[in-house]
């Protein structure tokens, strides 16, 4: 009955690069010369020796005018006003809640930002600021939006719409941040049964899909009904299929994810976790992507 | 124990999947993770092995030193082990945080080891009461990504599958005094015959249920668990139990029947991949940790 299954590690395929659209990028490690015209000036992740520029970071050289920097690939999260992101309560303090969405420093989430529950407009009151703890513990994962940037590069956090709020059951699966693509909309109601929430920062939240939208809850009450299993089989796939995206670096945003539990829907569910299954279904979800694009 | 906070909500949904045998990455409850085995990594030991089963990574390494055996068992050699809790495993073990986790997890060892049958001391010894083989295993913690003490465990007896230890003459001279000669062949060597060493299997409750290879989400959600170790054969050596919560007499006897099946299938899984590469030779490309 139990399911065992154990391997020889293999060395690691190199990833097959996508065919570029566009310019071509311009890919450092650390230690590469980007350039050795003196005439520009250094941005982040690069520093002057011997007359050249070099790389510091692993990532993609940007050139703005005469400014050179690199964008490491693999970074910690960095807020841009509007961006969605997922986060989780880790200290409630006076007024404000800190929130940890992957990034340099803690995020911060300001009473003011909040939406009370029952859609009340007024101003925060000292009971306010001692109920905190009743909205939000430590430990509750939260969807928000980032609306305005500390000069210290803490990112400050609101929720004031009613499709922000606390999140109630579902599974987290933490990314990378460059794997994430921008788009329009970061709420996904997937086809397939379940809502997926792809937080710039990298944290992606799958959770069923809910029946009727509650207008009024304002997002802070959550429900403890258990999930049928025709939704946790969807939700367990969807996961899985994320953990082999991001195993084979390729860009998560709607399309792929749905393409992927499309090919994905053959193998059982824990089989995904396996290396050859990864692979297979990721090269097809690419070749689908390729067939969109031309 | 590293760990993660997680919200209720999460850990809600975690309980009622584990009930209905469907946990979130789609195993059932006793189901291992994928788990990955070399031996023979580091070239300056007796023997060692590495185990990633998922996300912990565990390196272990066995030493083969000469010395002199413990007084109330002078005709045995003995094992000595050493969990180092390595702080890049996880945030918690900076500086000194893994220290006491480690001597958890080595007392944890010495106890399932405790048995006179698991290792046969008797060939490691040289002299009665003068020289013996001391078996130093030291276990390092690369990466924590839950249930330890079964990675741990699965690390260690691949790696003592892979000991070789040289093989030693003892010369006597007219004088009585002994001398010890060492064969000058580097492949001349006994290797240890590791049928009868234990694994641990480790059972965490989660609501009514049990499950095997807890993920550290998994372990968030678990009060109480049992840790039970078994040999190939299915006979326990070692019961105990772990977290702050209880456990009902009748949750442990089923636990014990589950972790004694699991354990049967664990050693049959890790036997055949220690065998396969055993049998690929020289011609296995060493994948190492620059693969």
């Amino acid at each position: 009955m139990a399911a065992i299954s154990m391997r020889l590690p293999e060395f690691r395929k190199p990833v097959v690069p996508s065919v570029s659209r566009g310019e071509e990028k311009h890919l450092v490690l650390p230690g590469d010369t980007i350039t050795t015209d003196t005439g520009y000036m250094r941005g982040h992740g690069t520093y002057v020796e011997d007359e050249k520029l070099i790389a510091s970071v692993a990532g993609i050289v940007e050139r703005v005018n005469k400014l050179v920097c690199v964008r490491p690939m693999n970074t910690r999260y960095n807020g841009e006003v509007g961006d969605i992101v997922v986060g989780r309560i880790t200290e409630v303090q006076q007024k404000r809640w800190k929130v940890e969405t992957n990034a340099r420093l803690d995020s911060v989430l300001l009473l003011s930002s909040i939406n009370l529950p029952g859609g009340e407009l007024r101003r925060r009151s000292a009971e306010d600021e001692l109920a905190m703890r009743d909205y939000l513990q430590e430990g509750d994962l939260i969807s928000a939006e980032v609306q305005s940037i500390f000069s210290d590069g803490a990112v400050s956090l609101h929720t004031r719409s009613l499709k922000y709020g606390k999140l109630g059951q579902g599974v987290l699966v933490e990314v990378s941040p460059s794997l994430v693509k921008r788009q329009k909309t970061h709420f996904h109601d997937l086809p397939c049964g379940a809502s997926i929430i792809l937080g710039t920062n990298g944290f992606i939240w799958i959770y069923p899909t809910p029946e009727q939208k509650d207008g009024d809850a304002g997002g802070f009450t959550t429900s403890t009904e258990p999930v049928p299993l025709s939704d946790r089989e969807v939700i367990s796939r969807l996961r899985n299929c994320v953990v082999a995206l991001v195993a084979q670096k390729l860009m998560l945003f709607d399309t792929s994810i749905l393409y992927c539990y499309e090919a994905s829907l053959p193998h059982q569910i824990k089989d995904i976790l396996q290396p050859e299954v990864m692979e297979k279904i990721v090269l097809e979800t690419r070749q689908r992507l390729l067939d969109l694009e031309g | 124990m590293a760990s993660v906070v997680l919200s209720e909500p999460e850990k809600i949904y975690i309980l009622h999947g584990v009930q209905e045998d469907l946990r979130v990455d789609g195993r059932g409850c006793e189901d291992y993770r994928c788990a990955e085995v070399e031996t023979d990594v580091v070239s300056n030991t007796s023997g060692s092995a590495r185990v990633k089963l998922g996300h912990t990574d565990i390196l272990v390494g066995v030493k083969a030193e000469m010395g002199t055996p413990k007084l109330e068992k002078p005709d045995e050699g003995y094992l000595e082990f050493f969990v180092d809790c390595s702080a890049n495993a996880t945030l918690e073990f900076e500086a000194r945080g893994g220290e006491e986790l480690g001597s958890e997890l080595g007392n944890t060892l010495y106890r399932v080891f405790s048995s006179d049958k698991s290792i046969d001391l008797k060939s490691l010894c040289i002299n009665p009461r003068e020289n013996c083989w001391i078996l130093y295993v030291d276990v390092l913690l690369l990466e924590c990504g839950g249930n330890l003490f079964d990675a741990i465990s699965l690390a260690v007896k691949a790696a003592l599958f892979n000991t070789r230890i040289p093989k030693v003459r003892v010369l006597e001279d007219e004088e009585g005094s002994k001398e010890i000669e060492m064969s000058d062949d580097p492949y001349d060597c006994i290797r240890l015959n590791v049928e009868d060493v234990p694994c641990i299997v480790t059972l965490n409750k989660i609501g009514y249920r049990h499950v095997v290879d807890a993920t550290l989400e998994e372990e968030a959600c678990s009060l109480a668990g049992l840790l039970v170790s078994v040999t190939s054969k299915g006979a326990l050596t070692s019961v105990r139990k772990v977290g702050k919560g209880s456990l009902d007499p009748e949750s442990i006897f089923e636990m014990m029947e589950t972790g004694k099946r699991v354990g049967k299938a664990l050693h049959a899984a890790l036997q055949k991949i220690l065998d396969e590469e055993e049998s690929l030779g020289s011609s296995r490309q060493k994948v190492g940790f620059l693969g």
